[in-house]
């Protein structure tokens, strides 16, 4: 198989779902490379290559949007035989914050990505993501979409609650918020 | 300033909807400045210029009300602790040396601590079940703030704070109840159960690891992430806020039906001792007062009015007392001087 972007042949398969579709990606070396898919480190041990490919795929799902700059990368880095994680922007190792149960800053979100996600999931009861206000500067569409994800989960709530009223306003405000795309 | 040693806040009146169980409605929002580390990387420079920058903008999103401005770390110990016994900060606010500030209005309703665990903590408190007014306060000042700050945001993750069991809406709905009756009749695990039922927390008069003094509990939700605000509000004003009222006012309604000699009994114990006492401890202070709080909602005493007894409750804490004794007190100096005190407040009829 070639690549989706050149004549070589793709070495890196990958299958995103975004929005609910998925997508098929086949990239060779240099163009996965490109696509912040796999990170050239050499002489790497397996289990770090796959937590870069790891965070590296996190950090495109959760990059925090209001971070002036680039998105910080995390580096593993080896403490006493074992592997820890640090935020790059702030110095702040993983095992620092589980000991305080405080991040150093809003790209910890990003950098500790993989282990801190499953301890957030479990404090915030399974929830993993936000509902409910945007700040304006995200842009309206971003708020209208949040609104009616919001909205559509109320409706299944009122509807599974037989609350048939309410579930019939809500419909409407669904339906006025669609309509103002 | 503000005449706090006449007066508790304003919060604790005893005003509002359903004001004979439901003290207060508290709306508190958590913020970070996007661009600076969170606290806890936070060196003194970045924490002064957090400190300005909120402080300027604070003062712009004021919307109308007086705010202001005060710099703990310049503050006296005995000043900030007072502003805990106000509720105005939290414990952790109140201690330590490091730059930090308080943004207060006149009325202290609005209270926006800036550098606690975040870099703005923003809190409407209310009396009363009064929670889409203090929602609909907090919202319309962090809309205003909103437009000056970008704030810490993710897409998938919403507000970013410095703990992770705030991030999403960064929100904590709290509504503090009275709820002797239930602790009498030994039900206060009903709203235990209730809460928990609700993935809500119980705790105590002074938030997070404090004890439910004179028989106050404040419920709080426990999740940020994945439910919206009005959902969270939602369930405190249709489910959890009316079921808990409800099972206080069935306790209540018993005693008086069924042991109206021992609710009586409390009830004139607690006015004797407040009102003969030479010596009381903050503690035994504030129980007896929740005794006779409830003898005053349900009409079984005449005596003082309710919001004498009200403010009681955070006049006697010590550093309240401290300031209308205008001097350092040691701790049996203290129990000397608040027995005067109340003997002297519910004299005044």
């Amino acid at each position: 198989m070639k690549c989706d972007r050149c004549d070589n042949p793709a070495t890196v398969h990958l299958i995103e779902i975004i929005n609910g579709q998925k997508i098929e990606k086949h990239l060779c070396e240099h163009h996965a490379m490109e696509e912040g898919v796999t990170i050239k480190v050499t002489h790497s041990p397996i289990n770090e290559l796959l937590e870069k490919f790891v965070l590296k795929h996190t950090s495109s799902v959760a990059a925090p949007t209001s971070v002036g700059g680039a998105v910080q990368q995390a580096g593993p880095v080896t403490t006493g035989g074992e592997t820890d994680l640090v935020c790059e922007h702030c110095g702040l190792t993983f095992s620092e914050f589980r000991k305080r149960a405080l991040l150093g800053c809003a790209d910890c979100y990003t950098a500790f990505g993989p282990l801190l996600m499953p301890l957030l999931e479990r404090a915030q009861e399974g929830a993993t993501h936000h509902l409910g206000k945007v700040p304006r500067y995200a842009g309206s569409d971003q708020l209208r979409q949040q609104r009616l994800k919001q909205l559509r989960r109320e409706l299944d709530k009122a509807v599974a609650g037989e609350q048939y009223e309410r579930a019939a306003r809500l419909r409407d405000e669904v339906r006025e918020l669609e309509s103002h795309k | 300033m503000i005449q706090w040693s006449e007066h508790a806040s304003p919060w604790l009146r005893g005003e509002g909807p359903d004001s004979d169980v439901v003290i207060s409605s508290r709306v508190r929002l958590a913020r970070n400045v996007a661009g600076f580390p969170f606290l806890l990387k936070a060196g003194a420079a970045q924490r002064r210029e957090l400190c300005q920058i909120c402080r300027a903008k604070l003062l712009d999103a004021s919307m109308g009300r007086t705010l202001v401005w005060m710099d703990l770390a310049d503050m006296p110990a005995l000043e900030r602790q007072l502003l805990v016994e106000r509720h105005l900060i939290s414990r952790q606010h109140g201690q330590g040396d490091k730059i930090r500030g308080l943004a207060v209005s006149d009325d202290e309703s609005v209270a926006v601590m800036v550098n606690e665990e975040d870099h703005i903590r923003l809190q409407v408190i209310y009396s009363g079940m009064r929670l889409a007014d203090a929602y609909r306060a907090a919202n319309a000042m962090d809309d205003a703030l909103e437009k000056q700050i970008d704030f810490a945001f993710s897409d998938k993750l919403g507000y970013l704070t410095a703990c992770p069991t705030n991030v999403g809406t960064g929100i904590r709905v709290s509504v503090m109840m009275h709820l002797p009756a239930l602790k009498l009749t030994g039900e206060i695990e009903k709203v235990q159960r209730a809460a928990r039922d609700m993935h809500m927390a119980v705790r105590g008069f002074y938030g997070e690891g404090t004890e439910a003094l004179g028989d106050f509990y404040q419920v709080s939700n426990q999740t940020t992430l994945g439910r919206g605000e009005q959902e969270i509000l939602t369930d405190f004003q249709d489910q959890m806020v009316p079921q808990i009222v409800r099972y206080e006012q069935e306790a209540r309604a018993a005693l008086a039906e069924r042991r109206p000699s021992l609710l009586d009994d409390r009830i004139q114990r607690a006015w004797a001792v407040l009102t003969h006492a030479r010596l009381l401890g903050s503690e035994e202070t504030l129980y007896l007062l929740s005794h006779l709080r409830l003898g005053l909602c349900m009409g079984r005493i005449e005596g003082p009015d309710l919001q004498q007894v009200n403010d009681l409750f955070a006049l006697t804490g010590p550093s309240h007392l401290q300031r209308i004794a205008g001097r350092v007190l040691t701790g049996s100096e203290r129990r000397e001087f608040r027995a005067t005190f109340v003997r002297q407040r519910l004299s005044e009829r």
